[in-house]
């Protein structure tokens, strides 16, 4: 996840991931997909609708949650923007990572209150090195 | 029936159901079989003009339905169909 946002600089990088839901949410795997965005890369991403089909049939098949979706903030703050929040779907984390420079600096996410349609921020805890598939 | 993949974001409106059965000869026939058998589910389907919102796309196996004949596109008993909600977002 972390090389492939470096590696997009200066272009958002996005993807989606992979685990369990519960109480805590447990990611065990992350899959990187296309910057799809017709327009400046720099401060927008969007996935295809196959890539995201894709990616269900993948949890699917395989037994996990699609728990959400990653995307890079070049040289800006990790913080959702008001495109971030109109574009919110419920149930997804929403994990943004700041990258300046070409490197990684932070990490945060985010998930929709249905009912205030704004965002909560979730903590996050980083345990071991994700697979990832691209 | 054909078979429909609901989006992990809607399927508190599916009991949690990850795939659901729909009846109808057509995508929009299937789509309104399956508002009506999950009204919570209506909303974020079809807009107040029963058409299917713009926002979602819809796939007949791996084909996006933009692509074959939209929402009057024929599907058969064993017709996989996805709905895809549109993912974006940017920093600013």
């Amino acid at each position: 996840m972390n090389e492939h946002l470096e590696a997009s600089f200066p272009y958002e990088g996005c993807g989606f991931f992979f685990g369990k839901d519960g109480e805590t949410r447990e990611i065990t795997e992350a899959y990187v997909v296309n910057n799809s965005k017709d327009g400046d890369q720099r401060r927008r991403f969007e996935i295809s609708a196959l890539d995201y089909m894709k990616a269900e049939q993948y949890a699917l098949k395989n037994g996990l949650d699609l728990l959400g979706v990653f995307h890079s903030h070049p040289n800006h703050p990790a913080l959702p923007s008001v495109h971030d929040l109109k574009q919110a779907v419920p149930f997804f984390s929403y994990i943004i990572k700041s990258v300046y420079d070409g490197e990684l600096r932070d990490t945060t996410s985010w998930r929709l209150n249905e009912e205030t349609a704004e965002f909560e921020e979730e903590q996050v805890e980083i345990e071991h090195s994700l697979l990832v598939y691209s | 029936m054909s078979k429909v993949i609901i989006p992990t974001p809607l399927r508190k409106f599916t009991n949690q159901e990850a795939t659901v059965e729909a009846a109808g000869g057509t995508v929009l026939e299937a789509v309104n079989d399956l508002a009506g058998q999950y009204p919570a589910l209506s909303k974020h389907l079809l807009d107040d003009g029963g058409n299917i919102r713009s926002f979602i796309r819809i796939f007949v196996g791996d084909e996006d339905i933009i692509s074959l004949d939209k929402e009057a596109t024929k599907i058969e008993n064993d017709t996989v169909i996805s709905i895809v909600p549109a993912i974006a977002g940017g920093s600013m």
